[in-house]
């Protein structure tokens, strides 16, 4: 963590104290990155994805992952889901090592869902047997007790009634919530979000936030959320952790110390305010120089 | 919007509005206009080359007739015995094509290995053109049967490996990402994600399949075999009994159509969730 600049405006209270407190934190889902180095080599010419990358996610922490397009974002959290190897360092869930030396690729695993970027229910699925899918494919619990658990899950999160209709008949807000869902019913430690509302307009874009919001406070886990959208990422997190353009690791650490739960008041509030004005200037920066780099969006 | 009951009432909207829509006036001003330019030509114009084509009511005459002068029409059992053993065939070709070519497909689009070993053969024999098959199958297979079945089968089984091959090439990857996100298993990511992920593709190549079975099979009725639609058609010619070869064509039109659209209602059954997703896009 020496290679980040102090925060010179960090509250004497750190935000994860705040939650600290909170009994209902859950204990499991700290997230290490320690190090971690992803170098692509297409033809031959290595681009440096990630540098020597080190993050700390506590367990249940909404940990918001802010930087300019192609900066190397989703490269950090396909390597935490398994999706792609790293060259050098490690990655710790708890103190187990998902990836590092000797362990090239992490296991794709239901202790780590990702919410993709552009939604990944699968159409030819209901919705609730897109929620039912994770729990069905590891068998342990009888398809009754399974969907007795997906019903109920959906009416908490408000989805009654389109439990039998195919995502492609619902509202692209709807079937983020379905998504998430669909990630919750594994009981993961951690959710591991792509940039998901990106497409999305911003009417429902608020909705949806408070709806995350509301899902996060029933069913605490380390949320690692990519987005480039400030307003967003302070809205909802408890941290912001301010990504270089490429390659990509940690330039600056902002701490949102609003206090959770939330909800859309905070958006007018001075000290939102005065945390957007900071991470702003460090975020255009960054924006300017990865333009000037010419980086291609993704 | 969810009850079970939508597929029905879907297609009876399809069918009522189709109706109200210009649409099958169009169709029938279409099928006017040839039918009337066939007729034209031939009987009151006469145009120089078409003195020889069968004429439009010399055809329907026959194909009508209670007493064929030809010996074939839709009262004449022989018709539909042509018309069941080309359809025995087609049946019998169409099945082995696509059940060997969809696990085939399914699993050269999802085994990287598999699909060098075998794909440039595949390349290799799929532009021979079925007609190129014909000395082959005739000496490899016993009979008049086997060889226009191996025939018909040979065109369709390549069209529907292809294009189930490229349906599961076009499956986004993220799905494949989340099912093993969610503790999916290889095996259960081929048969939950793969398999319904190329449903689209599969069946956009049984079409074709169906298709070029068709246009295979006659090929193959017209060089062996004493029955089939492809068998009158040339008989026909060698006979100078013109007329039965617009019967046999036109036929085989109707016949084609009719294969073609199962494969289409089949396919509709297979995946409601594309059939409701359509008809919200307005279509």
């Amino acid at each position: 963590m020496n290679t980040l600049e102090k925060n010179d405006s960090t509250p004497t209270v750190r935000p994860m104290r705040i939650v600290e407190k909170n009994d209902s934190m859950p204990t499991k889902g700290a997230i290490r990155i320690e190090d971690v180095v992803k170098i692509y080599d297409p033809e031959g010419a290595a681009v440096m994805a990630v540098d020597h990358c080190s993050i700390d996610i506590p367990a249940g922490e909404i940990c918001m992952i802010v930087g300019p397009s192609g900066c190397g974002k989703t490269t950090l959290l396909n390597t935490i889901a398994g999706f792609h190897g790293l060259t050098s360092g490690h990655i710790y869930l708890d103190d187990e090592i998902l990836c590092g030396p000797g362990k090239e690729k992490a296991e794709p695993g239901s202790d780590r869902i990702v919410v993709f970027q552009n939604g990944a229910l699968f159409p030819w699925k209901t919705n609730i047997e897109n929620i039912a899918f994770g729990p069905m494919m590891e068998g342990k619990l009888s398809k009754a007790e399974i969907y007795q658990k997906a019903r109920k899950m959906m009416l908490d999160a408000g989805l009654e009634g389109t439990e039998d209709a195919y995502p492609g008949e619902v509202s692209s807000g709807l079937r983020r919530r379905v998504e998430i869902v669909r990630a919750l019913m594994n009981e993961p430690k951690v959710l591991l979000f792509d940039e998901p509302y990106r497409a999305l307009d911003s009417l429902t874009k608020s909705v949806m936030h408070e709806a995350l919001l509301d899902i996060y406070y029933k069913n605490k886990v380390t949320i690692f959320f990519i987005t480039h959208d400030l307003e967003e990422a302070i809205f909802l997190g408890h941290r912001l952790i301010i990504m270089s353009s490429r390659p990509c690791k940690p330039k600056k650490i902002v701490e949102v110390d609003i206090p959770h739960p939330r909800d859309y008041s905070v958006l007018t509030s001075p000290r939102f305010r005065e945390i957007m004005n900071e991470a702003k200037s460090v975020v255009n920066e960054e924006a300017r120089k990865a333009f000037e780099a010419g980086e291609k969006e993704g | 919007m969810s009850q079970s009951n939508t597929t029905m009432n879907l297609t009876m909207y399809r069918i009522s509005s189709w109706l109200k829509s210009p649409k099958p006036y169009l169709m029938f001003i279409g099928f006017g206009f040839i039918l009337s330019f066939w007729y034209l030509s031939v009987e009151v114009w006469k145009l120089p080359r078409f003195q020889d084509m069968p004429a439009l009511t010399e055809v329907f005459e026959e194909w009508f007739s209670k007493d064929p002068y030809y010996g074939l029409s839709i009262y004449t059992p022989e018709y539909y015995k042509h018309i069941g053993i080309s359809l025995r065939r087609i049946g019998y070709a169409f099945f082995l094509a696509t059940a060997l070519g969809v696990p085939l497909g399914l699993f050269l689009g999802w085994s990287q290995k598999l699909r060098e070993y075998i794909f440039p053969l595949f390349e290799l024999l799929r532009p021979i053109p079925v007609l190129a098959w014909v000395p082959l199958a005739i000496i490899i297979f016993s009979g008049s049967e086997t060889p226009v079945i191996f025939l018909t089968f040979l065109a369709s089984f390549f069209a529907t490996t292809l294009n189930t091959m490229l349906g599961v090439e076009s499956i986004d990857e993220e799905y494949s990402r989340a099912a093993y996100c969610l503790g999916a298993s290889r095996w259960q990511t081929f048969i939950h994600v793969v398999v319904p992920g190329a449903m689209p593709f599969i069946f956009t190549g049984l079409q074709i399949s169906i298709g070029v079975a068709w246009f295979s099979l006659v090929a193959g009725e017209m060089v062996s075999g004493q029955y089939g639609l492809g068998y009158i058609i040339n008989t026909a010619y060698i006979m100078v009994q013109y007329s039965q070869i617009v019967i046999g064509m036109i036929t085989l039109g109707i016949i084609g159509y009719i294969t073609s659209a199962l494969v289409r209602v089949a396919g509709d059954y297979m995946m409601q969730w594309r059939v409701r997703e359509l008809a919200l896009s307005g279509d």
